[in-house]
């Protein structure tokens, strides 16, 4: 591949959103500028962008670790906990029967509701914050993971029993490596979700943390250093669900569907 | 000698909860010998691949019994091979490993000769260049052909096919007929070949089971006395017109065979229209 064909097929798609988001910033910097808008209303560009460097790089790095440790722990939490049930109610219709609908009910529960009671039950630190971004998060990966692992084609199935091999072969050989196109989708969802689990978890009670930031600077009406603080989460987000999709393309290539890398 | 596969007054029907059941077959009574090649064609539907999940043990029959090497078949014993109608190659794996993947999947250690063997068996199928190829790198007819690589690594004594090459176009398909022929009388096997091509079971078999629509029944049972090997001028034979109109007769009836054009079946093979 020559250089003009790399810029051609891979730069221009993923430069894309960038020139975008270069095309908005000076509207949004006049619509500013031009109508007086006050900081408290929408901050400019310039203002977000001084007041992120206003505050020092250490403090940043202190906020972003709080938030990207308590969201991994509850990711990883929420992978350890969903490939085993998956299993469990792939093998046994009883316990699919038994589980899915309490799964269902803490999916639908609103996690702000109870955030606070599982800070009050876990007290203060890591565990509960981890583990309400664990509890955001499993629910995609579960259900990935089942569909992905019932829709293994009847032919793969008839291939593993005319060789007579066992039940959990048959899960660890075919099922499991059919279903994970489905379980990167789960991941990729569930990943932001533990971002998401996280804040939620330092709106409640935290002292460290984007999300905490973000409450912080909107107390004492910095509004500019509020957005700087949003804007960091998401390229947080955006960086953690690309490097879900480098894990897939690196280790599981063969999962994504050739000539497109979505 | 006694046959390999015997189905003793074989029934077969399928019942699944608040549906009535299905009768697939009935009154099935065939026997396959020694490394004979035995194909069956019928109307799709008729409860062909029923006969292939029957004979694997993968279903057991309602009625009557199914018997290999005079042994009752009660569940998949390992010692059939089966080419799918797709391929069904495990696109996780690479082409090597998927032909390996029988005995991985058996939980046996994977030696040298085991190796060896696989290779061996690519190049039978001609794809020894693929070898480290990923499946969706492959075309529809080389899938299949490491499809019966993948059946034959463990040296089954029976090869069991679903209308291996349905998916293919016309031209590999007659190709991948004559392929498996030579494999074939490399390494002989008794074969249950499964087809909807009237044409193709002639050209290929020593012996062709017409069944008729379900709940299917053997209607006809036809000695195919064509010399081997078959080679693509098989198909000029008088004899090789004799068979398939008589099998022709069964499916579409002698009436319309009377009046000419409309006795041609919809899915000619290329082997068909060359003749
Ligand atoms: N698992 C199943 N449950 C219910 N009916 C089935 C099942 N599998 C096949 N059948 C029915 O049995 C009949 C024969 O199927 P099959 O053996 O696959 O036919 P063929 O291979 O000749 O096309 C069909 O009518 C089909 O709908
Ligand atoms: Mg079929």
């Amino acid at each position: 591949m020559t250089l003009r064909d790399a810029i051609r097929d891979n730069m221009w798609p993923r430069l894309l959103p960038v020139l975008a988001l270069l095309a908005i910033l000076p509207v949004w910097e006049l619509v500013c500028r031009l109508f007086g808008i006050p900081d408290y209303v929408l901050p400019a560009p310039t203002s977000i962008f001084n007041a992120f460097l206003n505050v020092d790089m250490q403090r940043w790095m202190g906020h972003l670790w709080a938030t990207l440790r308590v969201a991994l722990m509850g990711f990883a939490l929420a992978i350890i906990i969903s490939l085993p049930l998956a299993i469990l109610m792939v093998r046994s219709v009883f316990l699919t029967r038994t589980l899915f609908p309490f799964l269902v009910v803490i999916q639908s529960t609103p996690i702000v509701a109870v955030a606070p009671l599982i800070i009050v039950i876990l007290g203060a630190g890591d565990a509960p914050r981890t583990v309400i971004a664990c509890l955001i998060s499993f629910f995609p990966i579960v259900v990935a993971t089942t569909t992905g692992m019932l829709a293994t084609p009847r032919e793969m199935l008839e291939l593993s029993r005319s060789l007579k091999a066992s039940a959990s072969r048959e899960i660890w050989q075919i099922r499991l490596p059919y279903a994970v196109p489905h379980i990167f989708s789960g991941l990729k969802v569930a990943i932001t979700l533990a971002i998401i689990g996280a804040v939620i978890a330092e709106f409640v009670a935290a002292e460290k943390g984007l999300g905490y930031f973000v409450q912080f600077s909107t107390s004492y009406f910095r509004i500019p250093q509020a957005f700087a603080a949003l804007f960091f989460l998401s390229a947080v987000s955006l960086v953690l669900f690309k490097a879900v999709q480098v894990v897939q393309k690196t280790f599981f290539g063969w999962s994504l569907p050739a000539e497109d890398e979505r | 000698m006694n046959p390999d596969v015997e189905f003793i007054g074989v029934g077969h029907s399928y019942r699944s909860k608040n549906k009535p059941p299905v009768q697939a077959l009935q009154d099935i009574n065939l026997h396959l010998a020694h490394n004979e090649f035995v194909a069956v064609v019928g109307p799709s539907g008729c409860g062909k691949s029923t006969l292939l999940r029957l004979l694997s043990g993968l279903v057991s029959p309602t009625e009557g019994e199914v018997r290999m090497f005079g042994q009752p078949v009660t569940a998949p014993g390992g010692e059939v091979g089966i080419v799918f109608q797709k391929p069904t190659l495990l696109p996780w794996l690479s082409v090597f490993d998927n032909v390996l993947f029988p005995l991985r999947h058996q939980g046996r250690v994977i030696g040298r000769q085991d190796r060896d063997r696989a290779r061996a068996l690519l190049e039978t199928v001609g794809l020894a260049e693929f070898i480290n190829s990923q499946p969706d790198e492959l075309s529809g007819g080389m899938q299949q052909r490491v499809g019966i690589a993948r059946a034959l690594l463990l040296d089954p004594d029976i090869l069991i096919m679903d209308e291996p090459f349905s998916a293919l176009d016309a031209l590999s398909r007659e190709q991948m007929g004559f392929e498996l022929l030579r494999i074939w009388s490399e390494r002989p096997k008794t074969v249950l070949f499964i087809t909807h091509s009237i044409s193709e079971a002639v050209l290929l078999a020593d012996r062709v089971l017409v069944m008729s629509p379900r709940p299917a029944q053997i209607i006809d049972t036809i000695d195919i006395d064509l010399p081997r090997p078959r080679t693509p001028t098989t198909i000029d034979l008088p004899e090789f017109n004799t068979c398939t109109q008589r099998i022709r007769q069964h499916i579409f009836g002698p009436l319309q065979q009377a009046s000419g054009l409309t006795a041609v079946p919809s899915h000619r093979t290329p082997v068909c229209q060359a003749s």
